[in-house]
């Protein structure tokens, strides 16, 4: 049924349908709706789940670990500082290959505090060897869920998935959202049945010690299984779009990608600010195009090959930066093309940091001034009178397109 | 597409892995002046030193020679000396 829904209830009403045994989860800006929506579930008896109060987001991720150990379809979301407490644990369900979902609601990280948007927190996480996938908008935030169930619960597979989604900006965020009957998703998304678990009656050992003889061989199996997993993303992306009729890509979606020659490239809730950026350039007869990036990790690498054999230049936009190297897409992006035939130039842009507004004016600029020239790592919007700075961006680009 | 690895394992068998083969150093149990204290039982990490009426010794396909014992013996009645194959 379709509802004008906050994104955080659409998140909490899809997690429901997936029918977790047991949620725990810590309450965090801008995280918290989802959590207080489930629990109240769980106290009306909408969801039968166990719902933990834990003491901190540590103890939530090591709740999930333990009652996915037991066979348990388990559940937390978290943001920020959160899923950086997490960070231990997460690296450890990965490593026991459990298939649990994490929905973070991506903000900034301290200090200085800011409860605002951008994907520090998540990109921190990118080695944890966990699938992460980016929602553009809160109808493909909801529908990621029994998607990342049905991806990591795979038998090929075994990985935990977290599902991104800006904060703030698609989870307090008002849009109508269809929710399925729960027919509907029990149809699509199959009870969790793990090939190995334990209970009291057949006691198993977990997360045992891995000496130099033998570590180095789960390493290895799940850099294959992040390879492995591309397919299944497709495919269970297709299988949701035969069910629900709804499609957000596979690996990446395109936008008017068709003939274009000078492509964005964006992650999350982002994607819609560029699509009108695209078209207001299509209008004016630039051969603008946009490439979505839905699965950070694993990283669609072939996908992005196949479809931008015939662009000319690519502009990445992100909302993080690894301190000391600069940022992580757009790096990743330049060796896709390392050796290959047809090598387009990749330039960088970092922007909306810790909930920095990104208005389509200043995408226009960019567009303008990677005219010709590779840009890296450029700051967008910063307050000249706090960083007084040389930037091609303050330049004005002469004769070429009009303002907004 | 390959099968992912197995996770998890049957309880108890961390025996197999057997860390003796870690150990530079090996504790002689001189069985001469035991007072029959087992300070050497309670104190030993590996929980590898067995034994009764002041004869006691380490497991050593699982004691990794930390000295423990040896140090905390009240009679010295155990010696380390350098493990020589």
């Amino acid at each position: 049924m379709r509802k004008l829904i906050e994104g955080s209830m659409a998140v909490a009403e899809m997690v429901r349908l997936c029918r977790p045994h047991v949620v725990a989860a810590y309450p965090i800006t801008p995280q918290t709706h989802i959590v207080e929506n489930l629990s109240q579930f769980v106290a009306d008896g909408e969801l039968k789940a166990e719902f933990l109060n834990v003491e901190s987001e540590f103890g939530a991720a090591s709740v999930i670990l333990g009652a996915t150990v037991t066979g348990a379809r388990a559940y937390s979301t978290t943001t920020s500082q959160g899923l950086l407490l997490m960070g231990e644990v997460l690296f450890n369900i990965a490593g026991l290959r459990l298939p649990t979902v994490i929905t973070c609601a991506n903000r900034a990280v301290s200090a200085p505090i800011n409860i605002w948007n951008d994907h520090s927190d998540a990109m921190v996480m990118r080695d944890a060897g966990w699938v992460m996938l980016f929602a553009e908008d809160n109808q493909e935030a909801a529908d990621m869920h029994p998607q990342a169930y049905k991806i990591g619960e795979d038998p090929d597979i075994c990985l935990p998935v977290l599902i991104n989604m800006d904060g703030f900006i698609l989870t307090h965020a008002f849009e109508p959202v269809d929710i399925p009957e729960q027919q509907e998703v029990d149809d699509f998304l199959p009870p969790y049945q793990p090939s190995e678990y334990m209970t009291v009656k057949d006691p198993r050992t977990f997360g045992l010690l891995a000496d130099p003889q033998w570590y180095m061989e789960t390493r290895y199996k799940l850099q294959e299984t992040l390879e492995d997993v591309k397919p299944v993303i497709e495919r269970v992306a297709d299988e949701f779009k035969a069910k629900f009729s709804r499609y957000y890509g596979g690996l990446i979606d395109t936008y008017r990608m068709d003939d274009a020659q000078r492509v964005f490239v964006a992650m999350g809730s982002l994607v819609g600010t560029v699509k009108e950026v695209v078209d207001d350039l299509r209008a004016r007869g630039e051969k603008a195009g946009l490439l979505k990036i839905r699965s950070y990790r694993p990283f669609p690498r072939e996908r992005i090959l196949e479809v931008c054999k015939d662009v000319e230049e690519l502009i990445v936009l992100e909302k993080a930066i690894s301190f000391g190297s600069g940022g992580m897409l757009q790096e990743e992006m330049r060796a896709v093309f390392y050796k290959q035939k047809h090598q387009p130039s990749v330039s960088g842009f970092i922007l909306g940091l810790g909930g920095r507004d990104i208005p389509p004016s200043s995408l226009i600029d960019v567009y303008k001034v990677c005219q010709g020239k590779v840009i890296s790592n450029e700051f967008v919007d910063l307050r000249p009178e706090v960083v007084p700075k040389n930037s091609p961006l303050s330049a004005p680009v002469d004769g070429w397109l009009e303002d907004i | 597409m390959s099968k992912p690895i197995q996770i998890s394992v049957a309880p108890g068998t961390s025996r197999v892995n057997k860390t003796g083969s870690w150990r530079t150093m090996r504790p002689i149990f001189k069985h001469d002046t035991c007072n029959d204290c087992r300070i050497c039982v309670l104190v030993c990490p590996d929980a590898c030193i067995t034994g009764a009426d002041n004869v006691y010794d380490a497991d050593l396909d699982y004691c990794k020679g930390c000295g423990i014992c040896a140090y905390e013996c009240p009679v010295g009645d155990i010696d380390m000396v350098v493990e020589v194959k």
